[in-house]
């Protein structure tokens, strides 16, 4: 019974969650924060159980739940889960529980925050989950709805700012894709019924027998324009821009979301979608993407030694670390494809820690002037030890799960673009030269008489950061059950793209 | 002298002089009152008219009948129209129509 | 004779690994003695295991001394595996042994010496960590493995050189210490990637373990490994501070001195020597990086021994020599002589850690005062720090019957007689062995003997050490002084113990030309004179004509200064490599906002000249259209309201008018 809509009892808990807030009487606070707790923490253990429970040897799309639900169009209610978003969905609901806890102290308007927070979580978990592509763009375009209103309202000084930039931004990157949706679906039968579909499995199974438009300027418009709409989520270079200002000026516990989750949709897009709907465009551009990576983690990462504000530098890291995803994704190579994916997970659980570090710090001093500190790891030493673990895995310190993801990205890519990865490696000197000197400038050195009686770490806190820390500790440690769960599915998605 | 029979053209006669006289009264008086007086007169032309016409045209009352009832009709609008008269003078201090122009565009 | 050590070889990095967890998330509700009984007895269960392996391998006949352990499959997928796996040989366990036991003396010393922290038990959590990753870099199967432990010492240093945070310094040193160290790693990642791919694209075999290298390395052209070895040895030169990335290891020094001495002897600075050793069978296919070892390692011996002779900080002299030290153990590695390197490795650790560990006794005795100009006359006041400092002087120098010589004298000689060596090689190494013995006999003599230079407030002070301190140091003065005796050259007409044990592991690797007894007593000779002219010349400085010096620095000042500062490498460094990427990072985050997120706003300013344009348009076209209708009723309403007077009687004139009209057009 639960396994058959195990699924959706992942997307639409939230949802069920977020009817309850609405409910609810304003002033109940708490009521309103444990709900958002209880309908988080749901998801979460389903996507566990459904980690449990699948099929690891299976590459297919397992749990799935497809029913018809616009006939006129041959639109579908069709989720299904494999080894390329299991991943994804475990960390959807692992930092969308935690990141309520980080919420606790969002100070105006309980109810809408957390109201528009469940929503957000449903959109990010049917994203993931979705088979149809019109269902996928509806929940892409749902979870936009809730982040601009998150942003914009319980932001920093410049959030409206901040938040239209991300609007535009991303809603620029949906319409390309709604266009190439739409090119899909002219162009597609089901075989079944001759009418056209918007199913992704049939989609991709038309691809691979090559029944799609046959001119290639057109294919290659597709691709290019379908990259652009995913591009401007993981984020690329040049699209890049919004991240700063949205991290700067989102709270803290949407900056995780931001971060941990919404860029790898980006990703996640170019897996689930690009890359097997348009296979030999996939390869015939993997060249660019490999020096868009490139740019990614060498100019992501000066350019986040430049920043003064915490927040934008780990901003700036997070473009630096994606650019491993798709130097991974460029190398069509299984070892490539594996850290990629690992890398995503990894940027996910790490990144996510490092956003919630800082907004501990900023609750404390309420400035993120990496030079307005200084020896804060005499006042607070746990706080201290975790930041230090947390910035040893960002730069990929062996040990940490962080450096899998990295290592195997370069060992997969190196065969086919030794120039490029070299280059990049350069990231990892410049990587632990920025974190590095954030840590000593904030936390080392003489101690600021101003935080004297500054606040050690509290157990709410404690509670968010040591899962994701533990979590870090052991894929770093004992990266198997990861690859386990990955190794069908992307041995499918490489023989998808011909490789 | 010869007493001319009256006929019923000099009932009309007389009606249609009345009736204008009140119908010039109705248009140029200044004083409501008066021209309350000019809606007496033109009613008072009808009445002439009806009993006229039942006089001449046979046998039967119906005529006269009319004219009463328009007379006591003619009392009652008057009563009203008196009340509209004060109530006019109450808000505007004054019962000359030239002033009243509130329903000017 | 131990069997059952084949399948607990990992305990023996776990064990420290435990120990570090333990005392890094507990240790400050722990009590004093239970942290410093955790690390200590952690790390000395390591070398007791260690000592079993060693043991069982000796027991095996010599070509099978070799086995795996494996705890796990740490990255698996596919055909690629990276085992948690874990390689005894004689390298090995040579290594291991003197990784933990150096380390575990280490430990005890600083029971003493770091009493009085209040961080004690992060600092014995760190020192516990260090151990572990050294121990993983060294017992590792693979390259991969190995990479995480040389991460991890360098992770290590980090936090052991910054320790004291407090001071921005110490914090700089630290920072400096992983950055130059990173720069060796992005070489050591080249080189592995490298060589990954070169072997997977002709064998099909995608490993990282050294078995499946050592088998497959024949098939890549030479070339290639030439290449690889460099970038290899890049990473050495990183970790194991040789020219150009030595930088970081004299500001090492702001650790805590037990730390130095882990540092300079036991772990982190011998990762290299140890990497290219490990790495013989791809080196011997490689005579071109061979060269370059052996010169880069000869110019860092020389080099740094000459700014090791006017360093006037106690610990600076000593960083400098372990600098030129490690260089020497480059020139055996280099020129092929493996073992030679190897066996300079071990008696290093000896002699230095003693060397910094006395220098920690005199710096604890002298309330924290670094500096030789203000000491003098201590060996009065601190008998057994003098002798064991004296005795590792001697080691270090190379004077016959300490193990410094028999180690230093194996590699000159094989520096001269080896095709990838040559004279100027050897040259460098006689010279720096003339430098070394200048430097370190003036260290001595400055510190221990001649009249007392300290302040008097610190002379109450003095005294000796608590035996936790120096019992280390008196065990460490045996083995510096007796340790070179299993390595004693065959011109003595005994056979190598040392270069026996480990032939097996480089039996595939260089093949050395035979040795000659005249050469090598000559040779040995000119070692022994170019020690003993270094300590005479420095003897008469410092002891017989005490104001010459000064006058002499005096004289040639623009010679000295140079050296005093390190003859300016940071200061390159600071300015254009330090300073070139500091310069680029500002220009590209202008970059970054004014061009691209200008053009992001200047798209979104587009949009608003845009609409403002549109909106233009529409008020005054499309509006204006809807307005005139309007306005022309408006006006039309003005002429036409003139009707409307409001007055009822003027009303009813239009109607009877009106009326009137229409009659008549019935009528008439």
């Amino acid at each position: 019974m639960l396994s058959n809509y195990l699924l959706s009892w992942i997307v639409f808990t939230p949802m069920i969650g977020f009817v309850l807030v609405l409910l609810m009487p304003r002033d109940r606070v708490s009521w309103i924060r444990w709900t958002a707790a209880v309908f988080t923490f749901v998801p979460m253990v389903l996507s566990f159980y459904m980690y449990g429970t699948m099929d690891m040897s299976f590459a297919g799309f397992q749990f799935v739940e497809k029913y018809s639900w616009i006939t006129a169009f041959n639109i579908q209610y069709y989720l299904g889960v494999d080894g390329i978003s299991a991943p994804m969905v475990i960390l959807t609901g692992l930092l969308s529980f935690l990141s309520v806890f980080a919420s606790w102290n969002i100070d105006r308007a309980h109810k809408a925050y957390f109201s528009l927070y469940l929503l957000l979580v449903t959109a990010m978990f049917g994203v993931f989950l979705s088979l149809d592509f019109f269902l996928f763009y509806i929940f892409w375009e749902l979870m936009l709805f809730p982040m601009y209103f998150l942003i914009g309202i319980w932001g920093g000084p410049r959030r409206e700012y901040a938040a239209i930039k991300f609007f535009l931004y991303t809603l620029a990157g949906s319409v390309l894709m709604l266009v190439v949706m739409l090119a899909f679906y002219f162009n597609s039968t089901d075989p079944a019924t001759g009418r056209h579909t918007f199913d992704i499995v049939m989609l991709m199974d038309q691809a691979n027998q090559g029944l799609f438009i046959k001119q290639f300027w057109i294919r290659l418009a597709m691709y290019v324009a379908l990259f652009i709409g995913f591009a401007i989520k993981v984020p690329v270079f040049p699209f890049h821009t919004w991240l700063p200002d949205a991290h700067v000026e989102a709270p803290t516990a949407i900056s995780v979301i931001l971060a941990g989750v919404l860029l790898k949709m980006g990703a996640y897009g170019l897996m689930r979608i690009s890359y097997p709907l348009l296979p030999d465009m996939a390869t015939y551009t993997a060249a660019g993407l490999a020096v868009l990576g490139l740019i990614n983690i060498v100019y992501g990462a000066l350019v986040a030694m430049a920043q003064t504000d915490f927040k934008k530098m780990i901003a700036y890291s997070s473009v630096s670390h994606m650019g491993f995803v798709m130097l991974g994704l460029a190398s069509m190579t299984f070892i490539g494809f594996n850290g990629a994916l690992m890398q995503m997970f990894n940027h996910g659980i790490i990144t996510g820690m490092l956003f919630l570090l800082v907004g501990v710090i900023y609750d404390r001093a309420h400035h993120r002037d990496l030079n307005g500190f200084g020896g804060i790891a005499t006042y607070m030493p746990v706080y201290a030890g975790l930041t230090s673990l947390a910035f040893m895995g960002s730069l990929g310190l062996p040990g940490l799960s962080g450096f899998v993801g990295e290592v195997l990205v370069f060992l997969g890519t190196f065969k086919v673009y030794p120039v490029i990865v070299i280059i990049s490696a350069t990231g990892v000197i410049f990587t632990a030269g920025y974190f590095l000197w954030a840590y000593q400038r904030v936390f080392l050195g003489p101690a600021n008489e101003k935080y004297r009686g500054i606040a050690r770490i509290n157990g709410r806190e404690l509670f968010t950061l040591v899962p994701l820390a533990l979590i870090a500790i052991f894929f770093g440690v004992y990266p198997v059950p990861f690859f386990n769960l990955v190794g069908a599915s992307l041995t499918k998605l490489l023989m998808m793209v011909g490789h | 002298m010869t007493i001319l029979p009256i006929t019923l053209t000099d009932y009309l006669i007389l009606s249609g002089a009345l009736f204008s006289i009140g119908v010039f009264g109705v248009l140029t008086r200044k004083n409501a009152i008066a021209v309350l007086m000019g809606v007496e007169l033109m009613l008072n032309a009808a009445n002439i008219n009806l009993v006229a016409f039942s006089k001449f045209t046979g046998p039967g009352v119906d005529g006269q009948v009319f004219a009463l009832f328009s007379i006591v009709i003619a009392a009652a609008e008057v009563a009203v129209a008196l009340a509209i008269v004060i109530s006019i003078y109450r808000v505007t201090r004054t019962i000359d129509l030239d002033k009243e122009d509130t329903l000017k565009g | 004779m131990y069997p059952f050590i084949e399948q607990y070889v990992w305990l023996v990095p776990l064990l420290p690994l435990l120990g570090a967890a333990v005392n890094l998330l507990a240790g400050s509700r722990l009590p004093r003695h239970a942290v410093s009984t955790i690390a200590v007895g952690s790390i000395s269960a390591s070398f007791v295991l260690t000592v079993i392996a060693y043991l069982h391998i000796v027991s095996l006949p010599a070509d099978h001394r070799q086995f795996i352990d494996t705890a796990y499959t740490w990255i698996g997928l596919g055909g690629f595996k990276v085992g948690l796996s874990f390689l005894v040989d004689p390298l090995s366990v040579v290594m291991g042994m003197i990784v933990s036991g150096v380390s575990s003396v280490i430990h005890l010393y600083s029971v003493g010496y770091m009493h009085d922290d209040r961080r004690y038990s992060r600092y014995f959590g760190f020192l516990n960590l260090f151990a572990f990753a050294m121990l993983l870099l060294v017992l590792s199967d693979s390259i991969l493995l190995m990479f995480v432990g040389w991460e991890g010492v360098g992770l290590c240093s980090y936090l052991l050189i910054g320790f004291w945070f407090e001071k921005i310094e110490n914090a700089r040193a630290g920072m400096k210490a992983f950055v130059v160290n990173r720069i060796g790693d992005f070489g050591f990642i080249v080189g592995f990637l490298l060589l990954f791919t070169a072997i997977g694209i002709r064998t099909g075999t995608w490993s990282l373990d050294f078995g499946a290298i050592q088998s497959a390395v024949g098939l890549v052209p030479t070339a290639v490994l030439t290449t690889v070895g460099i970038m290899l040895f890049v990473g050495a030169t990183g970790k194991s501070a040789q020219i150009p990335l030595y930088v970081w290891l004299p500001d090492a020094m702001a650790g805590p001195t037990p730390v130095s001495a882990l540092i300079h002897a036991a772990t982190m600075v011998t990762a290299g020597v140890y990497m290219v050793a490990r790495m013989n069978f791809l080196y011997a296919l490689a005579p071109d990086a061979l060269r370059v070892i052996a010169i880069v390692g000869a110019l860092t011996a020389f080099f740094a021994a000459t700014i090791g002779l006017v360093q006037n900080d106690i610990k600076r002299v000593l960083a400098y020599s372990t600098v030129s030290q490690l260089g020497y153990m480059f020139i055996g590695v280099g020129v092929g002589a493996f073992s030679a390197g190897i066996f300079h490795l071990m008696t290093h650790a000896f002699f230095k850690a003693l060397l910094f560990l006395g220098s920690g006794s005199v710096i604890h005795a002298m309330s924290g005062e670094q500096d030789i100009r203000k000491m003098g006359g201590l060996s009065k006041k601190l008998p057994i720090t003098t002798a064991t400092f004296v005795i590792a002087s001697l080691a270090i120098m190379g004077v016959p019957g300490f193990a410094g010589f028999f180690s230093k004298d194996d590699i000159l000689y094989n520096a001269y007689t080896s095709p990838y060596g040559g004279t100027f090689v050897w040259l460098l190494g006689v010279l720096a062995a003339v430098l070394t013995g200048f430097y370190m006999t003036r260290l001595v003599v400055l510190t221990f003997y001649g009249s007392s230079r300290m302040d008097p407030h610190t002379a109450e002070h003095v005294h000796e050490s608590p035996k936790t301190m120096t019992i280390p140091l008196i065990v460490l003065a045996i083995l510096s002084a007796i340790g070179g005796y299993i390595g004693m050259p065959e011109a003595f007409g005994v056979r190598n113990v040392f270069a026996g044990f480990l032939g097996p592991v480089f039996a595939s690797g260089v093949r050395l030309p035979e040795g000659s007894v005249p050469l090598e007593w000559a040779l040995m000779g000119v070692s022994v004179l170019a020690a003993f002219s270094g300590i005479g010349l420095a003897y008469y400085f410092y002891a017989v004509d005490t104001e010459l010096p000064a006058a002499l620095a005096e004289k040639y000042n623009t010679a000295f200064r140079p050296a005093y500062t390190g003859m300016y490498v940071d200061e390159f460094y600071s300015k254009y490599i330090v300073g070139g990427v500091m310069g680029l990072k500002d220009l590209l985050a202008l970059f970054d906002s004014h061009i691209i997120d200008g053009a992001v706003n200047g798209t979104a300013r587009l949009g608003r000249r845009l609409s403002d344009f549109e909106g233009a348009f529409d008020r005054i076209v499309v509006d204006g259209a809807v307005n005139a209708v309007g306005n022309g009723i408006v006006s039309a309403g003005g002429v036409l309201r003139r009707l409307q007077t409001g007055l009822v009687q003027n009303y009813l004139i239009f109607a009877i008018i009106g009326m009137a009209i229409l009659l008549s057009f019935v009528l008439l």
